[in-house]
C-alpha cells in the first residue's frame, strides 16, 4: 500500500506541475483563494482566459477523445490534473456544469454537425453551458417538471418555468428538460432539447440566496420557439436523456473545497478561554475535534480508494456515493459549533478572528445538505444502487400526468 | 495511488472467508455461546491449521513471516463470523506483546508456540471496577513472582500465558511492568465470570507467588501498552468492520423479506436510511482502517493517529451495526434464538477491551495537538 504515482502518472504530474508552473502563480498556502464572487464579472473574464489556456494546452478535458479536444487519456489523469490545478490561484468553477454535465449529454444525442459547432467553444470558455431542469414543483422528483413544449410545424414552443440554474445569468446555453406529452405518466412524456439563453421569450432572474450570493436563477420561458433539430433524444424519452446528464451530476458536485475544517476549529479551541480553561482542554471539545477529524481522514482516504481503481484502470466501488453524506452535514455543524465556541460575539462578523469562514460554513452548509442531490436522496441511492432494496412506492408511476393531483 | 490490498492478499482473505463460513457458522457462535466450551476448538484447530497464529511471526521464530497487510485481512474475516476464538487475545495481544517487547529468549520461546498453536496468550490489563490506569493496579509483581487478581481476562481458561499488567513499585506511570506468566502453574488459578457475550469466555485470575518474567524493561508498561494497543486497534478496527459488515447484511436481507403494511419493510426510508448510515459508517471505518494498516505495514510516523482514527470509526461503525440490526428485526431480533445477538454482544466487547471510544478520542486529539506542534 502506498499514496505513489505510478511511473507513468508521476511523468505526467510532472508535466502538469511544469506547465501550471509555467502559465499561473502557486498558492502560498493551500487555504489562499481567488476570493472574488462567483457574480463578479471580472473574474468571469479571467476564468474564460484560464480556460482558454488550459484547453489550449490540451488540459481542459483530459478524458474527452482527441477530435473534441481532449487527449484520451485516463479519468486518473484528470484527477492528478485537478488535483495540481488546486495549487495554483486561478479561478474556477464556471465550466464545470457545462463541461461535466450539458456537453456529455450533447455528445450522447446531438448530430456530428452540432458537436462540431458547440463543443469546441465550450471548453475554450468562450461559451457556457446550464443545465435546466429543476422547476419551483419538482425538486428531488425532477420527473415531475411541467414545463410545456408543444409541436408548432417543425419546431416546438416552451411555456414554463426553472428554477435553481447555477451561472444561467452569465451562460449562452442551456440544455433544458421539458414536457411534450401529459396525457401519459410523468416519466413518459419528457423530452430533452438544448437552446441559446438569448432566444427571445428567456427570461432569467438571479435569486438571492440565504448565503447573499446570486448564483442561481429563476428561467422564465414564454413562447420561446426552438427548431426540432435542437431536440436532444427521441420524442418522449426526455427521462432516459436526463438520467445522462445527472449521472455526471454527482461526479461534478464534488468535495466543497479550501473551507475551514478540523485543523482551524483546533486552533479556535486553543484559543478560547472557557470557564474551566482553554476549549481545546475540554472533553466534550475534543469528542467532537475527535469525531471530526476521523470523518475528514475517512473522505480523504475514501477517495484515495477510488482513486486506486482508477489508477489500476478498474471501475470504482460504490464507496464515493458516502462522500457527500457526509461532507456536507459535516460542514454545517463543525461551523455552528465553531460559532458557539467564540460564544455570543460567534453571532459577529469578525469580532472573532475567522468567525465569517466559520459563519460561511454554517450558512453554506445548508445550501450543500440540498445541492446536487438532498441528504435523503442520497441515503435513498445508497440504500437502492449499492444494499440492493426496493425503490421508494411511486403513486404516480402509472398515472397519465394530467390526471395527477396538485 | 495503490490504497488497497493485494491480490494475494485478497485472496488470503478469500480463503479465510469460506473456511469460516464452512465451518463456523453462526451455529457454531451459539454452540459457544450456550456452552460451556472456553472456544471453538476445532474452529481454531483449522486456523491454526491454515497458519493464521503464524501470519505475522517472523519467520526465524517460527512463524510465515507476512506482513501486518495479511493478518488484517485475517482480522476482518475473524470479525465477520464473530469466531468465538481467541484471535483478538492471542494472535493479536499476546503475538504483539513480545513482538514488541519481547527478549530474543522470550521470543524464541513464546513466538514458535503461538506460531504452532500450541501455546494459547492473552493480556490481562484490568482489576475490576475503574479502568486500569498507573495509580489503580494492585496486582505487584518483585523478585520473580507475581500476585494479585485481574479480572476481565479474555480466554483466562483457555489461554497457556498471559501478560500481565503488574506494579513494579516505579513513580506515577513508571510504577507499571509488563510481566509474562505462565499460567500453567500452581500459583494461578483461573475461574469463569459471567460477561454480556458468553461466546467469547472471559475469567479471573488468582496469581498467588506466581512464577513470572518482565517482558521489557522494568516501568516501562504503560508506555508499551500504549504502542501495543496502536497495533491492536488496526487489528480490532478491521475485525469490528468485518462484524459490522456482516450485520448490514444481516439487516439488509432481513429487511427485504420481512413484509409489513403490504410491502417489505426494506422499501420504507426510515428503513432504507438506518441501512445506508450503516454503510456510511462502514465505509468510513474501512478507509480509516486501511491507513492504520499502510502507517502499521511501514512503521509509519503517522501509526498513533490513524490507528486512534481506525479505532474510533471502526468502533462505531460495529456498534451502530450492530444494534440496528436488531432494531430492524424488530421483536424477533431481540429473540434469544435470532442470530442478531452475536454481533451486538461482540461489538460491545471489543469496543471496550482495548479502551473505549472516551479514552482514543482523547488520545486522537492529543496526538494531533503533537503532530500539529511538530
Amino acid at each position: 500500500m502506498d499514496f505513489n504515482d505510478t511511473p507513468e502518472e508521476a511523468a505526467f504530474r510532472k508535466e502538469v506541475r511544469a506547465w501550471l508552473d509555467a502559465n499561473a502563480t502557486r498558492k502560498s498556502d493551500d487555504k489562499q483563494s481567488f476570493r472574488a464572487r462567483n457574480d463578479d464579472p471580472e473574474l468571469l473574464a479571467k476564468a474564460r482566459e484560464w480556460q482558454a489556456k488550459k484547453a489550449a494546452a490540451g488540459y481542459a478535458r483530459i478524458t474527452w477523445p482527441k477530435e473534441y479536444g481532449g487527449r484520451g487519456g485516463s479519468p486518473i489523469l484528470q484527477v492528478i490534473y485537478q488535483q495540481e490545478e488546486a495549487n495554483y490561484l486561478v479561478p474556477l468553477g464556471f465550466f464545470d456544469i457545462g463541461l461535466g454535465m450539458c456537453i456529455p449529454t450533447m455528445m450522447a444525442y446531438a448530430t456530428p454537425e452540432q458537436l462540431q459547432r458547440y463543443v469546441k467553444p465550450a471548453l475554450f470558455g468562450e461559451e457556457i453551458w446550464c443545465q435546466l431542469f429543476s422547476e419551483p414543483a419538482a425538486g428531488s422528483d425532477v420527473a415531475g417538471i411541467r414545463t410545456r413544449a408543444e409541436r408548432d410545424g417543425d419546431g416546438w414552443v416552451i411555456n414554463g418555468q426553472k428554477v435553481w440554474t447555477s451561472g444561467a445569468h452569465y451562460c449562452d446555453y442551456g440544455i433544458v428538460i421539458t414536457r411534450t406529452d401529459p396525457s401519459v405518466p410523468k416519466h413518459q412524456g419528457l423530452t430533452m432539447f438544448f437552446l441559446s439563453m438569448k432566444t427571445p421569450g428567456v427570461e432569467v432572474r438571479p435569486i438571492k440566496q440565504m448565503s447573499g450570493g446570486a448564483n442561481f436563477n429563476e428561467v422564465f420561458f414564454t413562447n420561446v420557439r426552438i427548431p426540432d433539430s435542437q431536440r436532444l433524444g427521441k420524442v418522449g424519452e426526455g427521462w432516459k436523456a436526463a438520467l445522462t446528464t445527472l449521472m455526471n451530476e454527482r461526479l461534478a458536485v464534488g468535495l466543497p473545497s479550501g473551507g475551514l475544517d478540523v485543523d482551524e476549529l483546533m486552533e479556535l479551541a486553543r484559543d478560547t478561554d472557557l470557564e474551566d480553561g482553554p476549549a481545546i482542554r475540554n472533553a466534550q471539545v475534543r469528542g467532537k475535534l475527535a469525531d471530526w477529524y476521523v470523518q475528514q481522514q475517512g473522505l480523504k482516504l475514501t477517495r484515495y480508494r477510488t482513486l486506486t481503481a482508477l489508477s489500476k484502470g478498474q471501475t470504482p466501488g460504490p464507496e464515493s456515493s458516502i462522500i457527500k453524506i457526509v461532507a456536507a452535514p459535516k460542514m454545517q455543524d463543525l461551523g455552528a459549533f465553531a460559532m458557539e465556541l467564540m460564544g455570543p460575539a460567534g453571532i459577529m462578523k469578525e469580532e472573532v478572528p475567522g468567525a465569517g469562514g466559520f459563519q460561511a460554513q454554517w450558512i453554506g452548509g445548508a445550501g450543500f445538505r440540498i445541492a446536487g442531490g438532498t441528504d435523503e436522496i442520497l441515503r435513498n441511492i445508497v440504500a437502492e444502487r449499492v444494499l440492493g432494496l426496493p425503490a421508494d412506492v411511486r403513486v404516480d408511476k402509472d398515472i397519465p400526468f394530467n390526471k395527477l393531483k396538485g | 495511488m495503490n490504497f488497497d490490498f493485494s491480490d494475494d492478499q485478497k485472496l488470503l482473505k478469500e480463503q479465510v472467508r469460506k473456511f469460516l463460513a464452512d465451518k463456523c457458522s453462526t451455529k457454531v457462535v451459539r454452540r459457544v455461546l450456550d456452552g460451556a466450551e472456553t472456544h471453538a476448538a476445532e474452529v481454531w484447530k483449522g486456523l491454526v491449521d491454515l497458519g493464521v497464529p503464524a501470519t505475522n511471526i517472523p519467520e526465524a521464530y517460527g512463524g510465515l513471516g507476512l506482513t501486518p497487510l495479511e493478518l488484517c485481512v485475517v482480522a476482518e474475516e475473524i470479525g465477520r463470523a464473530a469466531a468465538p476464538v481467541p484471535f483478538d487475545s492471542s494472535v493479536v495481544l499476546a503475538t504483539e506483546a513480545i513482538k514488541l517487547a519481547g527478549s530474543e529468549a522470550q521470543k524464541k520461546k513464546w513466538l514458535a508456540a503461538l506460531a504452532s498453536g500450541e501455546a494459547i496468550g492473552t493480556l490481562a490489563t484490568a482489576e475490576g471496577a475503574q479502568p486500569p490506569k498507573p495509580r489503580s493496579i494492585r496486582t505487584t509483581f518483585g523478585n520473580g513472582r507475581l500476585n494479585g487478581v485481574k479480572v476481565p481476562v479474555i480466554d483466562g481458561e483457555a489461554a497457556t500465558f498471559a501478560v500481565v499488567l503488574a506494579n513494579t513499585g516505579g513513580a506515577g506511570d513508571r510504577a507499571l511492568s509488563l510481566v509474562l506468566v505462565d499460567l500453567k502453574q500452581k500459583g494461578v488459578k483461573a475461574k469463569r465470570v459471567e460477561t454480556i457475550d458468553p461466546a467469547r469466555k472471559h475469567a479471573e485470575l488468582t496469581f498467588t507467588d506466581a512464577t513470572a518474567e518482565l517482558l521489557g524493561a522494568e516501568g516501562e508498561g504503560w508506555s508499551l501498552l500504549e504502542r501495543l494497543y496502536d497495533a491492536a486497534a488496526v487489528y480490532f478496527a478491521f475485525a469490528q468492520v468485518g462484524g459490522a459488515e456482516s450485520a448490514m447484511w444481516m439487516a439488509r436481507d432481513y429487511a427485504l423479506n420481512r413484509q409489513a403494511f403490504g410491502r417489505a419493510i426494506g422499501s420504507y426510508q426510515a428503513i432504507k436510511h438506518k441501512l445506508a448510515d450503516m454503510y456510511v459508517k462502514l465505509e468510513l471505518a474501512r478507509s480509516n482502517a486501511y491507513y492504520g494498516a499502510m502507517m502499521l505495514a511501514e512503521g509509519g510516523a503517522d501509526l498513533p493517529l490513524a490507528a486512534a482514527a481506525a479505532r474510533i470509526a471502526a468502533t462505531d461503525a460495529y456498534d451502530f451495526a450492530s444494534k440496528e440490526n436488531i432494531q430492524t428485526h424488530g421483536g424477533i431480533g431481540f429473540t434469544w434464538e435470532a442470530d442478531t445477538q452475536f454481533h451486538y454482544r461482540r461489538a460491545r466487547v471489543m469496543a471496550l477491551s482495548i479502551g473505549g471510544p472516551l479514552a482514543w478520542k482523547d488520545k486522537l486529539v492529543s496526538r494531533l495537538e503533537q503532530k500539529n506542534a511538530a
